[in-house]
């Protein structure tokens, strides 16, 4: 080196070892310097020369002494590195590739590694809503815990007059029914949850809360069942033959019409209808906790479809066959038990009084009328005419869900 | 050898060789180059297939080497070592005592037990004993060889890491082994800061080697521009790209070098001071059994 050179950039270790995180200082030394630059190491243990010896063979930099000279691994290591888009969702691409895999949004993405192929579901306008982001902090800030925020001992406690026995057994019927109804809505998120690409995180995160929010539907339901120790009641097989068309819906955008827009559409106008009509305190507070988070459940489902409607007019065409195909696959069962429709209706009476059960049964064909006007109300948002809206909104399934 | 395939063989020192030359042969694929591999349990094999012809190319520890080129010599033709990884240049080995017991210094070895990895291990025996047999003390020391994976020429690292483990349960006075172990041994805990003293260090010397041999005749032209074509795609081989470079950090490399032959002649030395081989090749170490 020539008497005019500048002295060499230092890194001054402080005694500690390359055995003990020294190499990270020189690390942090090394990037602000470029390949081929020299750095002097200074101050290390008894065993730096040693130590750095092995340690820039290793990391592809030459050595002499405790002058290292950076070599170009670290940067050819970044050389086919891209950004996985934007941290926020203002980030997001229309189609992230597989290759980025679990990468979190934003980050600086090394090439190689496996690819995320499972995660099929990769098109912006297939998975994503502008809404997405909001829903999810509201639906993290919304979760309730079941056991504080349902005042249990208030059904418990109620006398045999004020509650009587066959009134409570509707009561433990419908619980029955909504059970296996929100076992439905937790598997069908669930299945597409690990196909959708982590790219879009707040989707996944917001149908993350969703399952979440079914496993609570399920515990309070069922809790309510059990809450004056009737046994459970009947499980039809047309309600379940409906709810596993739901299952067996392959195709996430169909799946989530079904499910979320149809299904869960109808359920919000069942679960007022709960809060309104139950006899007894514990029914009235799980139907209303349901749903608050349903409508949020119905609201992401409404708005990724509206959304991806817009861009693609021949999905409308595909919903309808959707409906029409699972009226098709009900036709020959008997869609909602008839236990559980007298159930409702003996709920709402609140006792066998033939005036009562009079007006239960209208208050059930009032729901009934609620849930048509709400299916009709979503399927225009979606584009369809009123006419074509009323159509499809008959051909729902008579389980509701 | 046949027609277009050039056959490389390795030796299987741990499973990850089977990833390392089935990912390497498929990579060679796509850029038009059929190699296939042979993998053996041990160099002193994979020396002797070399020399008989059943590959072309042996990827050769330094010890391999020497032998290769011995064989090939006395057979009246020659050897190359044609690549090798810029981390098998300039590799040292030292000699470690406790710090703070009787061996301050290289020459207090003398009556001292001195731990050393396998026979045939060049980096943790036949070198640094070969330095301390420079340094006057042949005959005056004790040596005990941890022997794991004969045959492997110390590829595999369980030998020195028994031999560093007698030395800090006080079994050896001294320990043998690779520069890099000292580090990796003190990262593993197994060495705590300030316990270790280097006492002795060799010269620096080179490992691994891309080896080929020729007969009387010289190369053969058919397989030498197969070689050729070996080697442009080795050099070729860039830690930027994503296909190889996860292969390139099993084989523990960045880029590869063409192969030189001046960092032999420590181990050439070492060998014939130990008497492993004799200057024709033949396995002369006594009780070596691969
Ligand atoms: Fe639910
Ligand atoms: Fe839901």
């Amino acid at each position: 080196m020539s008497a005019l050179a500048e002295p060499l950039p230092q890194v001054a270790l402080g005694g500690i070892g390359l055995d003990r995180g020294g190499h990270l200082l020189i690390d942090q030394a090394l990037r602000r310097l470029r390949p081929g630059d020299a750095l002097l190491v200074t101050e290390g243990d008894a065993h730096l020369e040693l130590h750095l010896r092995a340690w820039a063979r290793s990391r592809g930099h030459a050595v002499d002494g405790c002058v290292l000279r950076k070599g170009n691994a670290a940067d050819r290591r970044m050389a086919g590195a891209v950004r996985a888009g934007g941290t926020g969702p203002g980030g997001i691409v229309d189609r992230p590739p597989s290759s980025w895999g679990l990468a979190a949004r934003g980050s600086l993405v090394e090439a190689g590694g496996p690819d995320l192929a499972s995660a099929d579901l990769a098109s912006r306008p297939q998975v994503w809503s502008d809404v997405a982001p909001k829903l999810y902090a509201q639906a993290a800030a919304s979760q309730w815990d079941p056991t504080t925020a349902v005042d249990w001992s208030a059904t418990a406690s109620l006398t045999a007059e004020e509650l009587p026995d066959e009134i409570e057994s509707a009561v433990v019927q419908v619980m029955t029914y909504l059970v296996e109804n929100e076992q439905a809505a937790l598997m069908v998120p669930a299945r597409f949850l690990g196909r959708i690409h982590p790219h879009f995180r707040e989707v996944v995160q917001l149908l993350a809360v969703q399952v979440a929010d079914e496993a609570r539907h399920v515990e309070v339901f069922t809790r309510r069942a059990q809450l004056r120790g009737f046994p459970l009641g009947v499980s039809g097989a047309g309600g379940r033959a409906s709810l596993q068309t739901l299952l067996d819906e392959p195709d996430w955008s169909l799946a989530s019409f079904l499910l979320s827009v149809l299904g869960e559409g109808t359920f919000l106008s069942l679960l007022s209808f709960l809060e309104r009509c139950a006899p007894d305190p514990v029914t009235r507070q799980v139907a209303r906790l349901a749903l608050q988070d349903e409508a949020r459940h119905v609201a992401f489902g409404l708005a990724h479809l509206t959304e991806e409607v817009a861009g693609d007019r021949a999905l409308r065409d595909r919903l309808r066959a959707a409906i029409e195909r699972r009226h098709d696959a009900l036709a020959s069962t008997s869609g909602l038990a008839p236990d559980v429709h007298d159930a409702m209706v003996v709920l709402a009476a609140g006792s066998w009084a033939p005036t009562a059960i009079a007006a239960g049964w209208a208050k059930v064909q009032a729901l009934q009328a609620d849930m048509d006007d709400g299916r009709r109300h979503r399927l225009v948002r979606l584009g369809f005419t009123g006419r074509e809206a009323a159509e499809l909104s008959a051909l729902h399934t008579k389980n509701f869900m | 050898m046949s027609g277009d395939r050039l056959t490389l063989g390795a030796v299987a020192y741990d499973p990850k060789v089977v990833t390392i030359w089935d990912g390497f042969r498929r990579w060679f694929a796509a850029e038009g180059l059929d190699v296939d591999y042979v993998l053996y349990s041990n160099y002193e094999r994979q020396v002797e297939e070399l020399l008989a012809g059943t590959i072309d190319v042996a990827w050769s520890s330094p010890l391999a080497w020497v032998r290769a080129h011995r064989l090939a010599e006395a057979a009246g033709g020659g050897a190359r070592a044609l690549a090798m990884r810029d981390t098998d240049r300039d590799l040292t080995s030292i000699v470690v005592a406790r710090e703070g017991s009787a061996v301050e210094a290289v020459h207090d070895l003398k009556g001292k037990v001195v731990g050393a990895g396998a026979v045939d291990s060049p980096q943790a025996t036949l070198l640094p004993l070969a330095h301390l047999g420079g340094l006057g003390l042949t005959g005056e020391l004790t040596v005990r060889r941890f022997e794991v994976g004969v045959g492997l020429h110390g590829d595999h690292v369980g030998g020195e890491r028994d031999a560093a483990r007698a030395l800090m349960a006080g079994e050896v006075d001294a320990a043998c082994m690779i520069d890099g172990n000292h580090l990796l041994f003190a990262r593993e805990g197994l060495f705590p800061p300030g316990a270790t003293r280097v006492v002795a260090q060799t010269a620096p010397y080179d490992h691994c080697n891309m080896t080929v041999v020729d007969g009387p005749g010289g190369p053969q032209p058919g397989r030498e521009a197969l070689l050729g074509r070996f080697c442009q795609l080795l050099f070729a081989m860039d830690y930027g790209d994503a296909t190889v470079r996860p292969l390139l950090d099993l084989e523990g490399l960045k880029q590869w070098l063409p192969g030189r032959l001046d960092g032999y002649a420590q181990l050439e030395a070492a060998v014939d001071g130990s008497g492993f081989y004799d200057g024709a090749g033949t396995v002369t170490a006594e009780g070596y059994r691969p």
